[in-house]
């Protein structure tokens, strides 16, 4: 099986990179590129994002014919596809981190910023926080309801169709943090430094 | 519920791991990986590697541990001590650090923090401030806390998190190495001012410390060498001992 980390100069994806490569050790093959035919062949899409939703939609959109294949590969042929982090955010309609921007539409909703309410909590949301696992979903197997996960956010995605929110977490108010639709999974915490849980979660996504 | 961050920092000197009181009197005490791994096992939140020396001296060796710890510890990974510009804090990234803390450059040059913010985003941006109680005010040090700026620290701190910082690591110059407890005023003083967490350091004597740095210094996470270094505590019993006093803690 191949996986491809996209690296589309979103950010530092070292860690990303270490992970996945310590779960799939020699099982399966991992691969960091741009290449849009290496892309389009792999049978898993990891799409990471750091920074801004409009740095990570416009370094998207910088690398040409890129989300043409990403559309491709998720809506047409429906493989797997998991975003992490502005990643999962970029599968909104819209986000409105630095200026509206168009994101690439896969789950209706928006990305808006977190509810601070009037300073009672900090930004961005960072550390360890539980997270609340709403619906059964294939990349929570083995993992406890309320396990820690790491987080580092300030926005959040709001889908308009809640029954794709596969688990929320608690920080001012009830924050999606996990979404599945068919065969799109993303998760706004970091699996790849949340420790052994963080792994079982990569783990799952390999083994779907 | 979020919870509260322990966070063991391992100062580096040279590739090698070392903890002095005051910042002088160095004694070598292992190898910063392995430490690392046992950091991250006994459940600490995150590790922070702090190069001491490095404003002065050759540092390409932090790249090569910041490189073989990111392999092996999967939990957040801070490294500070000589990050002056976007390239130095682009190598660190690339080696596997997923953020970095800037010091004397945040504050010779404010511009570093806003681009950094900004190419690399928020997220990964920490400031470290070090500052020293002046009669009534406290003040930033730089280059390991040898220089006196005379700026204040409330208002530096504040113009950092306008210039993009995602953290702030405070750490009391008073206290550092002292083991006599962290100034909580200092902490309470700064994390009532910005909006973005505040991780407190410097002074860690007893595992009551961490506690008082998070119920009265209001910090977000709490950041420790010597307690945690020498087998005095493990991370383990000071998340069991906050957790009994109540503090929200991962277990």
């Amino acid at each position: 099986m191949n996986v491809t980390i996209v690296d589309y100069n979103s950010g530092n994806i070292s860690s990303v990179i270490n992970s996945f490569q310590e779960v799939a050790k020699d099982k399966v093959n991992i691969e960091v590129t741009s290449d849009l035919h290496k892309i389009k062949s792999s049978d898993k899409i990891v799409l990471p994002g750091q920074g801004s939703f409009k740095s990570c939609v416009d370094a998207l959109n910088s690398i040409d014919g890129l989300v043409d294949i990403l559309n491709d590969f998720v809506i047409s042929e429906k493989k797997p596809l998991f975003g992490i982090c502005v990643g999962l955010q970029m599968f909104a309609d819209i986000g409105y981190e630095e200026t509206e921007t168009k994101g690439l539409g896969w789950i209706s909703g928006k990305v808006s910023k977190i509810d601070n309410q009037n300073g009672k909590f900090k930004l961005p949301h960072i550390g360890w926080n539980e997270i609340n696992i709403i619906k059964d979903s294939k990349i929570f197997k083995n993992i406890k309801n309320n396990s820690h996960m790491y987080f580092v956010h300030s926005y959040e995605f709001v889908p308009e169709d809640k029954s794709v929110i596969s688990a929320t977490t608690d920080y001012s108010s009830n924050i999606v943090c996990s979404v599945e639709k068919e065969n799109i999974f993303g998760t706004q915490f970091h699996p790849e430094k949340s420790d052994k849980t963080g792994l079982n979660l990569i783990q799952n996504f390999l083994n779907l | 519920m979020l919870k509260n961050r322990i966070i063991p920092c391992l100062d580096v000197k040279n590739g090698r791991v070392v903890k002095g009181i005051n910042f002088v009197d160095l004694m070598d005490a292992g190898d910063p990986v392995e430490q690392a791994k046992i950091y991250s096992d006994g459940g600490a939140d995150e590790i922070c590697f702090l190069d001491i020396t490095a404003s002065n001296e050759n540092r390409n060796t932090i790249y090569d541990v910041v490189e073989k710890t990111s392999k092996k510890c999967f939990v957040p990974l801070t490294v500070g001590g000589g990050v002056r510009s976007i390239d130095d804090i682009y190598k660190l990234l690339n080696c596997g650090a997923d953020k970095v803390s800037i010091n004397t450059a945040a504050v010779q040059n404010s511009e570093v923090v806003l681009e950094s913010s900004k190419k690399f985003g928020s997220q990964c941006i920490v400031v470290a401030i070090d500052a020293k109680k002046n009669s009534d005010k406290w003040e930033i040090f730089t280059h390991g806390g040898r220089n006196n700026t005379g700026i204040n620290a409330i208002e530096f701190a504040k113009k950092m998190e306008d210039s993009g910082a995602g953290e702030l690591l405070v750490t009391s110059m008073d206290r550092d190495g002292t083991q006599a407890g962290y100034d909580i005023d200092l902490m309470s003083e700064i994390s009532s001012k910005v909006n973005i967490p505040v991780i407190a350091s410097g002074g860690v004597g007893n595992l009551d410390h961490l506690a008082d740095g998070i119920k009265l210094g209001n910090a977000s996470a709490v950041l420790a060498a010597s307690i945690f270094h020498y087998g005095k505590h493990s991370v383990k019993e000071a998340k069991e001992y906050l957790d009994s006093k109540g503090i929200p803690v991962r277990i």
